[in-house]
């Protein structure tokens, strides 16, 4: 699962899961930068959220190998920047047109939470 | 999607590689979190446990990339079978019962479905087969008509697309200068048309070959009697053959597996029926009330029974009306063909129902002791399943893991069940319970009987596997884990297994007790009074028309061969007679009072059975005269007819067994009869008949040209029956004759209840085995859960009999309720029993004594292992395990 860390100053740290479709469209976004590797693309997300999101570790790869199924993302092997061999993952034609589609459907989703929140 | 297909077809058959890069990405991905923690200052040691941490179990995480791959149904389906077969193996005892079990049920189902089928559903073996029906009498249902009726029926209906008649015969056949009895049909020239059936070689007779009496002189060979008489000489088509000494032209052989129209029955060769006074030696094709064939005929596409008995019966109105002497009221119906219409039908359907049901019960029982002994096993593996369940499994993945098992176990069981079944049914098959009549039951196993035989195994194994879901559903892998085997917990209380098992072992008493009723009476009725005595006495069949005599010669050779036969030494008494009571086989006619003069059916006094036989009957088949006289080579066609009659006849007709010697009554044709004599009662067509009217009259009255001789010697069969052969060969050495003991004749009359007491003897016996490994199940898991307290108590100093009270006490509480439960229904069961075997009643102190005894002894046997283990329990040993 994907989570938020919600660090307060006068609170101690909270973890708000996100739904499953957010995890998609933080890896087939991190993925349209280029191939990478399952450890980068989950490095690279805390990375750009400065350290805000955290996907847990474990269900990157499920998710990963979930994308590939659906044909969004496709993966081969290949030589990481230690010279490690390596599963590097990359967008497809189809991963692209997905990834537009569903920043679409976000940006819509948190104009709205916005608009709710900010008229009360 | 293409991408989607590729992976799941990669995934599926190149899952090793699979695996291993799934097993590579995620070593490469927590390698390099422990190099960037290291890295941010941790040791090597913390930095592993903390990836560690960070990442989650490993193997729940290819579990669900495995999963978001989406072959993992199948490919955990792979992995539980490879898993169970692993299991299986690793618990050998465990898997041979749950085989065996299974295989008893399986087999006995799939024997019992072949029959089944085979005497039931399969249409007959014929083009198009499933629109044949027999023609049979609304009356009675029975199937014999007579010639002209058939003739009209054949012309006159608008539902049939042909029409065939046809009568099983004997004959002799001389193919080579020795004459030898056979069976034949002798059937109308549409025979093969009617049925669509081609020749296996040469042709077959047809319509166009008839031209009146005696005018096709050709036979058809079966396949079997072509392969074992002319040893498949293809040349055989055109050969002249003598049948009864006239000569006969072989026009073709039938395909093989081809028997005609009748299921019991498999002829050796089939002949124009317009050929019958030559066949027969007597012809009554012209007699209109003369009935005796069967009609058998094809139904138009898109006809129905209904309709086509309504056709049949608007011919009968018109025949009624124009034949009143012998048609009025005559009604007909249409029933499946191959067990002689509804005569030989409807027992047969009750005696398959009842095995249908018995062995249903079987499986039921087969299938309680499987659920059982699966329970147990869930409930020694409670503490792997824990285990499993702790290690993040999901408890649909491990009831499908043992629902697998069971399936696993259930398959090789219906394998084994079905191997045993075939070679049960090839014997069955190659049976021939009758002497010298081809009689077969052609039971082979098909297709239909594989699909039974694995769908019934896989509904079972999905019913008993289902019995441990609840444990594991509710099985909590903290307190397994913690708490090690389950304690005394509901020890009081009423349990799942508990009531399989009195079920299961109520079910097998039900067989036990139904095969005990059916061998106890087999046995009683062996001993039984049959009105004569059949040992040490031969039965000669002889049929002089076969051997070419006119009927008004057959008194001269037949007392020839009397005298021949008598002449042997050792030879005690010997007769003849057209029919011997209990032989396959009888006669019975209308018996009027002396004063009736109108000889209606209405009017018959009482239906007698009817036997001619020679002077010196009774001494030869030891049937005790009780007043009177016997016959005398006096009395003959020129005397006064006379009878000898059972007492039965007496008391019926005349009211008293002192009244009737002297009387006079008549017969079907005004023939009047005095009774010279009276015999005691005896058993005529089947043992489990009640008492009969018969009588007995001069055969030199009314000759007879097909007899069996009685000959009584005291000497053995098998020394005396070549010499009687050459007596007789002396008397016409071209004579075929056929030479049985009477007991073995005999065998006839038992066939019914040879046929159930054996059938149930088998269920009875597949019933004790699987009562056997329910008890040991229940008594082996029983002690082995209380193994401790057992070695407690045995330090605490308790003797071997509260021992074994604590062990098995309730094992042998449940076999008691189970068995009296089933002794009960058994009892009320086999009340249906004694319309099959003679004298088998349920009420019967042997029958009693023996259920509980055999089950008491099935208990022991059971439980004498599991027993041996209780009292051998060490307390030092199992207080040390823990």
């Amino acid at each position: 699962m994907l989570h938020v860390e919600v660090k307060g100053e006068r609170m101690p740290t909270q973890r708000i899961d996100l739904p499953q479709g957010t995890l998609d469209l933080l890896i087939l976004r991190t993925l349209a930068l280029g191939p990478q590797h399952g450890w980068a693309v989950s490095e690279r997300v805390q990375q750009m959220s400065s350290d805000v999101l955290r996907i847990q570790q474990g269900s990157l790869y499920p998710a990963l190998h979930r994308l590939e199924r659906r044909g969004w993302i496709k993966a081969r092997w290949g030589t990481s920047e230690n010279n490690r061999r390596a599963k590097y993952y990359e967008l497809t034609k189809g991963g692209h047109r997905q990834l537009e589609v569903e920043k679409d459907a976000w940006e819509k989703l948190t104009a709205a939470v916005a608009q709710v929140l900010g008229t009360v | 999607m293409l991408s989607d297909l590729f992976i799941r077809i990669r995934t599926l058959f190149r899952r090793r590689a699979v695996e291993g890069e799934l097993d590579e990405e995620l070593r490469f991905h927590l390698e390099r979190q422990i190099e960037k923690l290291i890295r941010s200052g941790l040791t090597r040691e913390d930095a592993v446990r903390r990836a560690r941490i960070e990442f989650g179990g490993l193997d729940l995480v290819k579990e669900h990339c495995r999963e978001a791959r989406g072959v993992t149904f199948i490919e955990s389906f792979a992995q539980d079978v490879r898993y169970g077969l692993r299991m299986l193996r690793k618990s050998p005892g465990f898997t041979a019962v749950a085989v065996v079990t299974l295989a008893l049920g399986i087999g006995a189902n799939a024997v019992v479905f072949s029959l089944v089928d085979a005497l039931v559903f399969k249409p007959m073996n014929v083009p198009e087969g499933k629109n044949i029906y027999t023609i049979e009498n609304a009356k009675g249902g029975f199937p014999s008509q007579s010639y002209p009726d058939y003739v009209d029926l054949r012309d006159r209906n608008h539902s049939f697309d042909g029409m065939l008649v046809c009568e099983i015969s004997t004959a002799s056949l001389d193919i080579d200068g020795n004459p030898a009895p056979i069976w034949l049909y002798t059937a109308s020239g549409n025979y093969f048309d009617v049925l669509r059936v081609q020749p296996y070689l040469g042709r077959f007779f047809h319509a166009a070959d008839e031209h009146g009496p005696n005018s096709a002189p050709y036979i058809v060979l079966s396949y079997a009697y072509w392969s074992s008489h002319f040893q498949s000489d293809h040349g055989v088509v055109g050969r002249e053959v003598r049948l009864n000494r006239h000569t006969y032209t072989i026009l073709g052989v039938a395909p093989q597996g081809f028997s005609g129209t009748e299921l019991f029955y498999a002829p050796d060769l089939w002949a124009p029926i317009v050929n019958q006074q030559e066949i027969e030696g007597s012809s009554d094709l012209d007699a209109r009330g003369s009935r005796g064939r069967w009609v058998v005929g094809r139904l138009k596409a898109g006809v129905t029974p209904a309709q086509a008995t309504a056709d049949l019966n608007s011919v009968a109105a018109w025949m009624a009306k124009a034949y009143p002497k012998d048609d009025e009221g005559i009604a007909f119906s249409v029933a499946r063909p191959g067990l002689a219409g509804d005569m030989l039908g409807g027992p047969v359907h009750a005696f398959v129902a009842g095995l249908m049901l018995l062995s249903g019960l079987i499986l039921l029982a087969a299938c309680a002791n499987l659920g059982s002994l699966f329970s147990a096993r869930a409930e020694d593996r409670s503490r792997e399943v824990a285990l499993r369940l702790a290690l993040g499994s999901s408890r649909g993945r491990i009831l499908r893991q043992l629902l697998t098992e069971a399936v696993l176990v259930s398959l090789a069981g219906g394998v084994v069940g079905l191997a045993g079944s075939v070679v049960l049914l090839r014997g069955l098959s190659a049976w021939q319970p009758v002497p010298d009549i081809p009689i077969r039951l052609a039971v082979s196993p098909d297709a239909h009987t594989y699909i039974v035989a694995f769908l019934l195994a896989l509904a079972s194994g999905l019913l008993f596997g289902m019995v441990p879901v609840r444990q594991v559903l509710k099985s909590d892998p903290y307190q397994r884990i913690k708490g090690g085997a389950a304690g005394a917990v509901g020890w009081r209380r009423i349990t799942l297994r508990d009531v399989l098992l009195a079920g299961q072992i109520a079910v097998c008493a039900v067989l036990v007790t139904s095969s005990l009723v059916a061998v106890r009476g087999m046995l009683r009725s062996l001993k039984s009074n049959f009105g004569f005595v059949p040992e040490n006495t031969l039965q000669v069949n002889t049929d002089l028309n076969m051997a070419g005599y006119k009927v008004d010669q057959t008194a001269a050779i037949q007392k020839r061969m009397l005298n021949a036969i008598s002449s042997i030494p050792g030879v005690t008494a010997a007769a003849y007679a057209d029919r011997i009571p209990l032989n396959l086989g009888w006669s019975s006619n209308a018996v009027f009072q002396e004063s009736a003069t109108d000889y209606k059916l209405a009017n018959e006094a009482l239906e007698a059975m009817e036997y001619f036989v020679s002077p010196g009957y009774f001494q030869a088949a030891k049937t005790t005269m009780l007043q009177g006289r016997a016959f005398t080579w006096n009395d003959s066609k020129d005397t006064l007819h006379v009878a000898v009659v059972n007492q039965e006849f007496a008391r019926k007709v005349f009211g008293s067994e002192s009244k009737a010697i002297g009387s006079f009554f008549k017969i079907w044709n005004g023939t009047r009869v005095q009774v010279v004599g009276i015999v005691e009662d005896g058993k005529y067509a089947t043992l489990s008949e009640s008492p009969k009217p018969a009588m007995f009259l001069p055969i030199l009255q009314s000759p007879a040209s097909r007899t069996y001789l009685l000959v009584r010697s005291n000497r053995s069969p098998q020394d005396l029956a070549p010499e009687l052969q050459r007596a007789l060969h002396e008397v016409d050495p071209g004579m075929p004759l056929t030479i049985n003991t009477w007991e073995r004749e005999l065998g006839t009359a038992l066939f019914a209840a040879r046929a159930a007491s054996i059938a149930l003897g088998v269920l009875g016996v597949l019933g004790a085995m699987l009562a056997i490994t329910g008890i040991f199940g229940m008594a082996a898991s029983s002690v082995s859960k209380r193994l401790r307290e057992l070695g407690i108590r045995i330090a605490l100093g308790a003797q071997r009999k509260q021992l074994l009270g604590a062990a098995l006490g309730r094992v042998f509480r449940l076999l008691a309720l189970g068995s009296a439960v089933g002794l009960v229904l058994g009892l009320v069961a086999t009340k249906v029993l004694s319309f099959i075997v003679y004298q088998a009643t349920p009420r019967d102190p042997f029958v009693l004594a023996g259920v509980v005894l055999t089950m008491l002894f099935l208990g022991l046997l059971a439980a004498w292992i599991p027993a041996q283990r209780a009292l051998r329990a060490d307390p030092l040993i199992l207080l040390r395990e823990e």
